[in-house]
């Protein structure tokens, strides 16, 4: 051969997306939810964020090269993971919990499957509910926003003792979306979430698919089931708390652990609202998103859904 | 007409028609010609030609009995130096005819209109061109025109989308030679009972809409139609659903739903033939790309070696590293500049370094967007992994063969997984696996 032209497939030319600017706007979309938490809770929660992103990017360079392949820090996807684990932890948990929370949800949940793309399950959420397990108090201790720290009730709780008969404060749907309530750094806020939501569907980084039918079952289930009697549930004060909110937009939508096409998305979103509404109306649980997000995750190979 | 129907999927690539103004210019006749036996789709022709035997313009050097294919003929007058396998644009060696040029083109004394009455001798006409789909996949023309029996055809849709960045010659074809590819519609309408024709042309060259809108406003049966402007809206199923709404299920031909498909320069040459009688020897080519010095359309001669079209057009500017024979999108990658120009080349680009380099592929972080892509309504993600672990149960399963190789999966993929080029791997394993009788 007289040339030593490059001779490949076609195409011959590629648009210029990349993993990275993709983790990079999934990053871009947090910021409003972080800076939010940082707002609310104080130097606390900016610690834990730095801790965690820090433990995940550590976490991912080690396991690297312990396993001898080639760095993928730089792909940003372990910047993602650490920033959504914080976001989901409360700002008062002590930070070496915090950091075994990143070395979980890199080391045990990603890089033994096989690292990015791998993953058959959320591995911020897995970390989230692993510390959850292991050091229950810890995370379930919140904090009023603002200078005085009391600790509080979440409003998921308060909804769940008023349901029972029990007296309890239930927040005022302008505080819930505007995030004047306890809970983790970064769930509390549904405005800022909202924002950064809005910025991704623009971006085309996420479709409206898993977001639409898994709030949308949640309200449905809530306002059917939720209340003393059928058709009585307070379905607003449900999509507006907890982590339905984080959980629909950024962790449902996870790549790795959801279907890529649009039937598959469906059904991954009404299932995890209704997995949702179940756990927070019928199990000793306030919460449900993280195990309902993981459930489904954990499904799907067993679905045969694409 | 402007068409608000669209194609599923797709990928919106950059047009980069640089060469849409520059007028054709008749490139003249190299010394030599390599001509090779296979210009189509099919089954390759015998030579009928040897060494040092006289040729002349038009002269048929080679064919064969079988359906399809389509024979060849010379593109200029001179003597047969060879008759060898050589070279070819795909990087496999066919036998091919080496004729050393006399400069003076003297014509074969059998070129004469071709007569013609009733569809069928139409039909033979065409096939005794060379014709072939110029459009750039060059399934031979006749088979096109003869749907098989019990199959009616109502529609003629005239393929001038050319969704492919960079390739200008179907636009050229109707700026400058409107009539002809007028009146060959209407000479295949006429010869076929075609009722009506609708001419598909990408909403991003108005000129030639306009310009087709005004030479067809006399005829109530040729409607132009208005596409949007993205690839892959030329592929043949995508087109035929943009303008008629109709589906060509998987596996199936366009005459399955009343449908024939022909590039506008094919037509513009039915025209041509049926007035000269001159078979297919010549065909405009868009040169452009990086590498080259003046982007331009040259009309050349079929067999021109790729270096000789390269050096008329003006030469390199820098040095080439990746040299294609069509568009970017599904053009093949040349081995050598010894190439030669076939029946349905309609570009030649030359890249420099910049734009020759493969990105590295990364992991499937199964973001979606080649589902998202696929025209077919295919799982690239899944055709790529079950083809790289050889899974020819999988494969047959996501319907491996229904990819028609467009490039948009591999285009929107930001983690630059070379999706096209496992799934043709994956192809041929399907297709293995059946000559070994694994069915």
């Amino acid at each position: 051969m007289e040339n030593n032209f490059v001779v490949s497939s076609s195409p011959h030319i590629r648009d210029n997306a990349s993993t990275r600017r993709i983790m990079l706007d999934v990053i871009i979309a947090l910021l409003p939810a972080t800076a939010f938490g940082i707002y609310s809770f104080g130097y606390r929660a900016a610690l834990v964020i730095l801790v965690t992103i820090l433990s995940c990017v550590f976490s991912e360079y080690l396991s690297r090269k312990v396993l001898k392949k080639e760095s993928t820090i730089t792909d940003l996807s372990a910047v993602v993971t650490g920033l959504l684990l914080a976001l989901n932890l409360p700002s008062t948990i002590p930070l070496w919990m915090a950091a075994v929370g990143g070395v979980v949800a890199i080391v045990i949940v990603k890089q033994l499957f096989g690292g990015l793309g791998q993953n058959f399950m959320n591995p911020a959420l897995i970390a989230r509910v692993f510390l959850l397990n292991a050091f229950v108090k810890h995370m379930t201790t919140f904090v009023n926003p603002g200078v005085d720290t009391v600790s509080g009730a979440t409003p998921l709780y308060g909804i769940k003792e008023y349901v029972k008969g029990n007296k309890a404060n239930l927040a005022g749907y302008w505080d819930l979306f505007i995030g004047n309530i306890p809970g983790c750094i970064g769930e509390i806020s549904v405005a800022a979430l909202l924002i950064g939501a809005a910025y991704l569907l623009i971006r085309g980084v996420i479709g409206f698919e898993i977001p639409i039918t898994y709030i949308g079952s949640v309200a449905l289930l809530t306002w059917f089931l939720g209340g003393e009697t059928l058709f009585a549930g307070d379905w607003l004060y449900h999509i507006l708390s907890g982590g339905l909110m984080i959980g629909a937009f950024f962790m449902a939508t996870d790549y790795t652990t959801s279907p890529v096409t649009f039937k598959g998305r469906v059904i991954m979103g009404i299932g995890c609202g209704v997995l949702t509404a179940v756990i927070r109306l019928y199990t000793g649980y306030p919460e449900g998103v993280s195990f309902a997000i993981l459930l489904m995750n954990s499904s799907f190979p067993l679905q045969k859904v694409n | 007409m402007l068409l608000k129907r669209m194609f599923k999927g797709g990928a919106a690539v950059p047009h980069l028609k640089r060469t849409e103004n520059c007028e054709t210019i008749k490139m003249t006749v190299p010394e030599k010609v390599i001509i090779p036996m296979l210009q189509h789709i099919g089954t390759p022709c015998e030579p009928y030609v040897k060494k040092g035997d006289e040729v002349k313009v038009g002269q048929v050097i080679g064919n064969t009995d079988k359906f399809v294919s389509a024979p060849v003929h010379s593109s200029v007058s001179g003597i047969v130096t060879d008759v060898s396998p050589k070279l070819y644009a795909g990087g496999v060696y066919i036998t091919s005819v080496e004729i050393k040029t006399d400069g003076m083109q003297e014509l074969d004394k059998n070129i004469k209109p071709p007569k013609y009455s009733g569809s069928d001798e139409f039909i033979g006409a065409i096939r005794k061109s060379g014709l072939v789909g110029l459009g750039g996949a060059g399934f031979p023309a006749h088979i096109k025109l003869s749907p098989p029996q019990g199959k009616k055809i109502d529609t003629l849709i005239i393929n001038a989308a050319e969704c492919e960045p960079y390739i200008t010659s179907d636009y050229r074809e109707i700026i400058e030679n409107s009539w002809n590819v007028m009146d060959g519609i209407n000479i295949v309408m006429e010869a076929l009972k075609i009722k009506n024709v609708i001419i598909g042309i990408e909403d991003n060259k108005p000129e030639a809409i306009k310009e087709m809108e005004h030479v067809a406003s006399k005829s109530d049966k040729i409607n132009v139609v208005e596409l949007k402007s993205r690839y892959p809206q030329g592929a043949e199923k995508m087109l035929i659903y943009a303008t008629t709404g109709r589906k060509v299920p998987p596996g199936k031909l366009p005459s399955d739903v009343g449908v024939i498909v022909m590039n506008v320069n094919s037509v513009s040459f039915i025209s041509e033939y049926i007035k000269t009688g001159m078979p297919l020897i010549k065909k405009r080519v868009t040169i452009d790309g990086s590498a080259v010095n003046n982007p331009s359309n040259l009309e050349v001669l079929i067999g021109t070696s790729l270096i000789d079209v390269f050096e008329f057009s003006g030469g390199f500017k820098t040095s080439p590293l990746k040299v294609l024979m069509g568009g970017p999108m599904m053009g093949i990658a040349q081995f050598s500049l010894q190439t030669s120009v076939l029946k349905h080349t309609n570009a030649l680009l030359a890249f420099a370094e910049k734009d020759a380099t493969l990105p590295n592929a990364g992991s499937c972080i199964r973001c979606g967007r080649c589902v998202k892509a696929c025209p077919m309504n295919l799982l690239p993600l899944y055709l790529n992994n079950n083809s790289l672990k050889e899974n020819i149960e999988e494969l047959r399963k996501y319907h491996v063969n229904d990819c028609i190789e467009c490039g948009s999966c591999s285009y929107v993929c930001p983690a630059k997984i070379h999706l096209v080029q496992s799934i043709r791997l994956g192809k041929a394993q399907v297709r293995q696996a059946a000559a070994k009788g694994g069915k």
